[in-house]
């Protein structure tokens, strides 16, 4: 058994100790629609108890910080599967009426699903409009859709380029800081050693849509019901051409993150770079522990030299469902954790905050990094989410789009197909999809 | 006729009244549903109810924009003429002709092989190929995975060791043979022990009479033992056409590892699964269910009817 099933079955049984009282509470400071943040802090002083759905480890300590400044509230922090497999649970819940959590993690990319089938609660009763200014740009936007805020961030992926300065240094190979170079350090690097690749991939869509982001395609554009997906533009052709180069000089490895193979890759110093959100900081030191001291963070490679142009890659939000019982609570904690006192707590933690304040603050930036060999990591970091790239939509129904990724633009890595074919049949499929569901849309 | 089949209900006919045809079916058909009660709540639970909430689903198409409406067929024309579905219907007949025999081949050699009371150490042999079904299909087709692997798996490590390049089993022309070798790995013992135990029921006497009329192994094989494990040979085939048309857990295991090798699509499960679980598209996916569960049914009844005729 997890820690986290023990966990709430012991907040179940505190539920019950508490008797009646507490439920009837509960059931007092319910509300359908949003509140205001007046009931929400009549919620906290009254107690009662909400579920939040969450894979996020930091957000375990947040709650009991947030229960131990509250008596008489219960956080229940439930993992119920990551990305895809919460949101499948999450769909079935708010289908099935009965079961919802009170407060749910939801990455950028699938909060517009969300959004768009009224399943979440607007934010801006609770003062959530007033909040802009207080997370940077990137994240904002992936937020706020048509006039409301659907869920707060909680962290970002400002992207930058996390590369093995042993493998770089070894093979006298300098940091690019164009695409145009990485591809010229790609050839070096694997003439040098064949055995070495710049970076892998196996067709990754979140990678591809930030990378398009960042070259100022918009393939995506959503306006409500109708959507909009082409794949022809500019920004979107200039990613293929170059990354077609990568493919069909077998520049990449053919290794699938995430996988064994990759972190074997990442250790040994076999793969010698990622382009990557800020979060994969946190996840180098504590799954590559062996690699420490060899990996250093550059800007993200620009298009065109001299720019500094970058795009977001993941990156979480909370959200609370239309259909939570406790909604009061459920901002209380919600706003504790992605703009209160909870934040200092994450990132402490490790996680790469969405709040300007943080990113700001010198004693995050001037942080040193024994793992990267003493650099302040978060300075490069932090520069990046600063200049993330405006105008980027997913579509409402990414999540799916994202899983039929591999059955087109996948062929590119397998056979003959190009990356322009493939993201060309990626967009039909996309297009049928859409129309399926009941969306106008064109291309 | 009163008196052979009212005993077994309990009841008599009331004296003197004419024991009129439907009067008597009624009383008879309560008793029956007596007993049969709880076996039939059970199987419409258990049985009819998810067949009928599934062709009930498959009425329906729901849309994120415009919600559920009643659709008639339309879910099914669609699948008829959906080529994603068709390609994954034919992997898979394509993988029932190919594997099943071989699978099932091999099975009755190693059962023949164990039989026959030549081969020394028949305990160890019999578990050992036994085993493999005894391991988790998941864990099998994880343990495959990494041997696949051309860089760190076994794969890899022959082609350092002897300096050769074998073709990447995991590629997209490939990946359905490598499949077939894990679930030929994994059932093989399974239909070893179904025909074993069958020849093991065979008469001693045949033997022993083969052997006075000088019939050699090969004629004992074909003349005795083959005839008598028929429908042994028949389950074992109808397991395997099932089993081959709801191949799910190795393409969906070895998905992560071989992402653009095996679609969304690959296999009609795997199309039902991704249509229902990242799709939201419930009643199509149920459609695909049903369609694929009725082509089962026939191909296997085909199956059973040419096995039984032949044995007749």
């Amino acid at each position: 058994m997890s820690p986290i099933t023990r966990r709430s079955r012991r907040a179940t049984a505190a539920i019950a100790a508490t008797g009646a009282l507490a439920l009837v509470l509960t059931a007092c400071s319910s509300g359908s629609g949003g509140g205001s943040a007046d009931d929400a802090e009549s919620a906290v002083e009254e107690g009662g108890t909400i579920t939040v759905w969450a894979w996020d480890p930091t957000l375990e300590s947040v709650a009991a910080d947030f229960e131990e400044a509250n008596p008489g509230v219960e956080v229940d922090i439930v993992n119920a599967g990551t990305g895809n497999d919460q949101y499948t649970a999450l769909q079935n819940a708010i289908a099935a009426g009965s079961g919802v959590p009170d407060v749910a993690q939801i990455e950028f990319y699938a909060l517009p699903q969300f959004a768009l089938s009224e399943a979440l609660t607007d934010l801006s009763s609770y003062g959530a409009d007033e909040l802009d200014g207080t997370f940077t740009p990137g994240p904002w936007d992936a937020v706020t859709q048509g006039d409301g805020v659907w869920a707060l961030p909680t962290d970002s992926g400002p992207m930058a380029l996390f590369y093995n300065k042993r493998v770089f240094d070894e093979h006298g190979i300098a940091v690019p800081t164009t695409w145009d170079e990485y591809v010229e350090a790609a050839r070096a690097l694997h003439a040098a050693d064949p055995g070495t690749y710049i970076t892998n991939d196996t067709g990754d869509a979140g990678f591809t849509t930030s990378i398009i982001w960042q070259s100022g395609g918009r393939p995506y554009q959503v306006d409500g019901t109708d959507v909009t997906i082409d794949f022809s533009d500019e920004g979107t052709q200039r990613f293929a051409t170059t990354w077609q180069q990568m493919l069909d000089e077998d520049l990449v490895a053919p290794v699938t993150s995430w996988s064994d193979e990759w972190y074997q890759g990442l250790a040994d110093g076999s793969i010698a770079s990622l382009v990557i959100g800020a979060w994969m900081r946190g996840n180098l030191e504590t799954s590559v522990e062996s690699a420490s001291g060899d990996w250093a963070v550059a800007p993200m490679p620009q298009w065109e030299a001299g720019e500094q142009v970058t795009s977001e890659n993941g990156g979480s939000s909370l959200a609370i469902p239309a259909a939570s019982e406790n909604q009061d609570l459920a901002w209380a904690f919600l706003e504790y954790a992605t703009a209160g006192d909870g934040i200092a707590t994450r990132v402490a933690e490790g996680a790469f905050p969405a709040t300007v304040a943080e990113l700001e603050a010198d004693d995050f930036t001037q942080q040193e990094f024994e793992y990267f060999g003493g650099q302040k990591v978060n300075e490069v970091l932090a520069e990046s989410a600063a200049n993330v790239a405006e105008g980027w939509t997913y579509l409402p129904f990414q999540v799916y789009a994202n899983s039929i990724f591999n059955d087109t633009v996948g062929k590119a890595y397998v056979s003959g197909t190009t990356l322009t074919d493939g993201l060309s049949a990626w967009q039909d499929a996309s297009v049928t999809y859409g129309k399926d569901q009941g969306f106008t849309v064109s291309e | 006729m009163t008196t052979t089949s009212l005993p077994v209900a309990g009841h008599k006919p009331p004296v003197g009244a004419p024991s009129s045809p439907p009067a008597r079916r009624r009383r008879r058909s309560w008793a029956g549903w007596g007993f049969v009660g709880p076996f039939m709540a059970v199987f419409a639970l258990v049985f009819l109810a998810p067949i009928a909430y599934s062709i009930y689903l498959s009425l329906f198409r729901t849309q994120m924009v415009g919600g559920t409406r009643f659709v008639g067929l339309e879910n099914y024309g669609r699948a008829f003429s959906d080529p994603q579905f068709w390609e994954a219907l034919g992997r898979v007949a394509l993988f029932l002709v190919v594997q099943v025999p071989i699978m099932l081949g091999i099975a009755l050699l190693v059962a023949l092989a164990l039989d026959s009371g030549r081969l020394y150490g028949k305990a160890f042999f019999r578990i050992s190929i036994f085993l493999p079904y005894a391991v988790p299909a998941v864990v099998a087709t994880l343990m495959w995975g990494f041997m696949y692997g051309t860089r760190f798996g076994l794969v890899g490590n022959i082609n350092d060791a002897f300096g050769i390049s074998l073709p990447n089993p995991l590629s997209p022309d490939l990946v359905l043979a490598s499949i077939g070798n894990i679930v030929t790995w994994e059932f093989v013992g399974y239909n070893m022990l179904i025909f074993y135990s069958a020849l093991r029921v065979i008469p001693t006497s045949l033997y022993e009479a083969a052997e006075l009329d000088g019939a050699g192994q090969w004629r004992v094989i074909t003349a005795i033992k083959l005839p008598a494990i028929r429908g042994a040979l028949v389950i074992a085939t109808i397991f395997s056409i099932i089993g081959s048309f709801q191949l799910f857990n190795e393409p969906s295991i070895l998905q992560a590892l071989a992402p653009n090798a095996i679609t969304t699509y690959f296999t009609p499960n795997l199309y039902a699964y991704s249509l229902s679980f990242s799709g939201q598209q419930y009643n199509y996916s149920a459609t695909v269910a049903i369609i694929m569960g009725v082509v089962t049914m026939i191909v296997a009844y085909v199956v059973q009817l040419r096995g039984m005729r032949k044995e007749a």
